[in-house]
């Protein structure tokens, strides 16, 4: 299958210091691809790069590519009405708008939004509709984050690191509505919690010092103790422990 | 207390000058990290277009409609300026603060320069029309009715901000803009469109704020914008940035202090004291009185 997203000798340079060398890697076009790695090897830069959020003082080469379309040098507005959808690292939600504001933000001229779609996964986010996004939990500001994503039809999800600093019944919530939405859109992941890794990700990207240090199928990988812990710094835990449980007590990859 | 009441409403008429002057000054701020030293510039341009349209436009003049329709020429020539500077100067040097400061404090000299290179260094009589060279009885004082209308102008602009900052999809924009500008473009806004309409608000404020200064001193002059601009700056600090209702709050604060202290203390004690407030605020609360929100 051809992939969704291609990621081809991308190198990315923020202040002199070269974050990103000569990454490539494919996305598959359906299910869950996972960027791994620890703390600091260029996971959260990928995603910004693919997104167009390299700071000004950045440099970034290489070719990212969604279908024949070229995603390099187009502003990030273009890219997400094209149907890159993004969700960043610590949500990032407007705290001084309300639920209802943060959600009208996302809406489109022309474009239904999919607010059937967002309640259904979320009813938590209509019931508090009027609330300031600054007074809600960690959990809930991630699902106004997703939610407010989801409001549009996308033909790809960015999502980084969606259960740091969750608790972990949440993160089991989050990751239950991640799984539901990767049935119908495909999702590049960057996560840390290796728990969800094994319940979410068909595929894994594993970065180490700027470059790709392997690609394959993430159920391969987690199988693999040592390698894990050689790529990751962690071992994998135990495979076969009930996914919920496993979630919520998770190790993560640093 | 007839001085007191008469010290009260000029304070509030110098603060609603200060308040259309800071406004767009902090919005601009708050929404694009734009540092706009030629803001000034819109209120000249403001107050010299509304003079020269009370002379020389047809329908135009110092009374009744044709006032109306100089101070309109005024703002529109205003808006138009801040529009070109945004579009044409700003725009290339987004993100670029030390480029940014440069173009607009050497804008903000070029314009003063121009204006004295056209119509003179010495302030020119500014044609109002008769009532508010009047005074009202209120509650024992006798108020100049060129601060009333500023007071008016104040309140109604501040009116139509808020609204617009509350109840419309720009006004949203902006708002979430101000909290964090990168995560509105990641929402698939083109929030470039959001800085030029806050420089052509900031623009449109700035050039009445000269038309009714002209009104209210009496007289326009080519550095007039500049001299405001530093107590605008002050107002926005205080206020905060990005916060139209804390530069409400805080031009408030600065007009009656100014006003109160340099008629009971020494003359010129007041713009010190207003110094010594601003450092209070840094040094207490250094986001100022309403951080860095776009309130509505």
């Amino acid at each position: 299958m051809e992939a969704v997203l291609s990621v081809e000798n991308l190198s990315v340079r923020i202040a002199g210091l070269h974050i990103l060398q000569g990454v490539s890697f494919p996305v598959a076009p359906t299910g869950v691809t996972v960027l791994l790695g620890r703390n600091g090897v260029g996971k959260t830069t990928t995603l910004r790069a693919i997104v167009g959020l390299t700071p000004r003082n950045g440099e970034v080469r290489g070719t990212i590519r969604m279908g024949a379309q070229s995603l390099l040098a187009r502003p990030t507005h273009r890219l997400v009405r094209g149907g890159l959808g993004y969700v960043p690292e610590d949500r990032c939600v407007f705290a001084g708008l309300t639920v209802a504001e943060n959600l009208r933000l996302a809406e489109r001229r022309g474009v239904t939004p999919a607010y059937d779609k967002v309640f259904a996964l979320f009813p938590e986010l209509e019931r508090r509709a009027r609330q300031r996004a600054g007074s809600l939990s960690g959990g809930q500001q991630q699902m106004l984050a997703i939610g407010r994503v989801l409001l549009n039809d996308n033909r790809l999800l960015l999502v980084d690191e969606p259960t740091k600093g969750l608790a972990p019944k949440v993160v089991t919530e989050v990751t239950e509505v991640l799984e539901r939405v990767a049935e119908s859109v495909p999702v590049l992941l960057v996560e840390q919690n290796l728990a969800v890794v094994r319940r979410l990700a068909r595929d894994a990207v594993v970065l180490a010092a700027g470059q790709v240090a392997w690609a394959g199928d993430a159920r391969e990988l987690l199988l693999e103790t040592a390698l894990t812990r050689s790529l990751l710094g962690v071992g994998t835990g135990e495979p076969h422990r009930g996914p919920d449980r496993a979630a919520a007590t998770g190790k993560d990859a640093n | 207390m007839g001085t007191v009441i008469l010290l009260t409403l000029t304070g509030l008429g110098l603060a609603a000058l200060y308040f259309l002057v800071a406004s767009g000054l902090s919005l601009v701020f708050g929404l694009a990290d734009v540092l706009n030293f030629a803001h000034g510039l819109f209120l000249g341009v403001g107050a010299y277009a509304t003079w020269w349209a009370a002379g020389n436009l047809p329908g135009a003049g110092p009374d009744g409609f044709g006032f109306v329709l100089a101070v309109a020429f005024g703002v529109a020539a205003g808006t138009l300026v801040a529009v070109l500077v945004e579009l044409v100067l700003i725009r290339p040097l987004y993100s670029r603060t030390i480029e940014q400061v440069l173009v607009t404090v050497g804008l903000s000299l070029a314009g003063v320069a121009l204006l004295q290179a056209t119509w003179g260094a010495d302030a020119r009589p500014f044609p109002r029309p008769e009532w508010t060279r009047d005074v009202t009885g209120i509650l024992g004082a006798q108020v100049p009715n060129g601060g009333l209308l500023l007071i008016i102008a104040a309140v109604l602009v501040l009116g139509a901000l808020l609204a617009f900052l509350q109840w419309t999809r720009y006004g949203l924009v902006i708002r979430a803009g101000v909290e964090n500008r990168e995560m509105v473009t990641a929402l698939g806004i083109d929030v470039r469109k959001a800085f030029t309409l806050v420089f052509a608000i900031g623009g449109a404020a700035a050039a009445l704020a000269g038309a009714l200064g002209g009104v209210y001193f009496g007289t326009v002059s080519p550095g007039q914008g500049s001299s405001l601009l530093i107590f605008a700056f002050i107002v926005v600090v205080i206020g905060g940035m990005g916060s139209v209702l804390g530069s409400a709050y805080a031009a408030v604060a600065v007009g009656l202090l100014q006003q109160f202290v340099n008629y009971y203390g020494t003359s010129g004690l007041g713009d010190i004291c207003v110094v010594g407030l601003l450092a209070a605020v840094l040094l207490l609360r250094p986001q100022g009185i309403a951080g860095k929100v776009a309130t509505a």
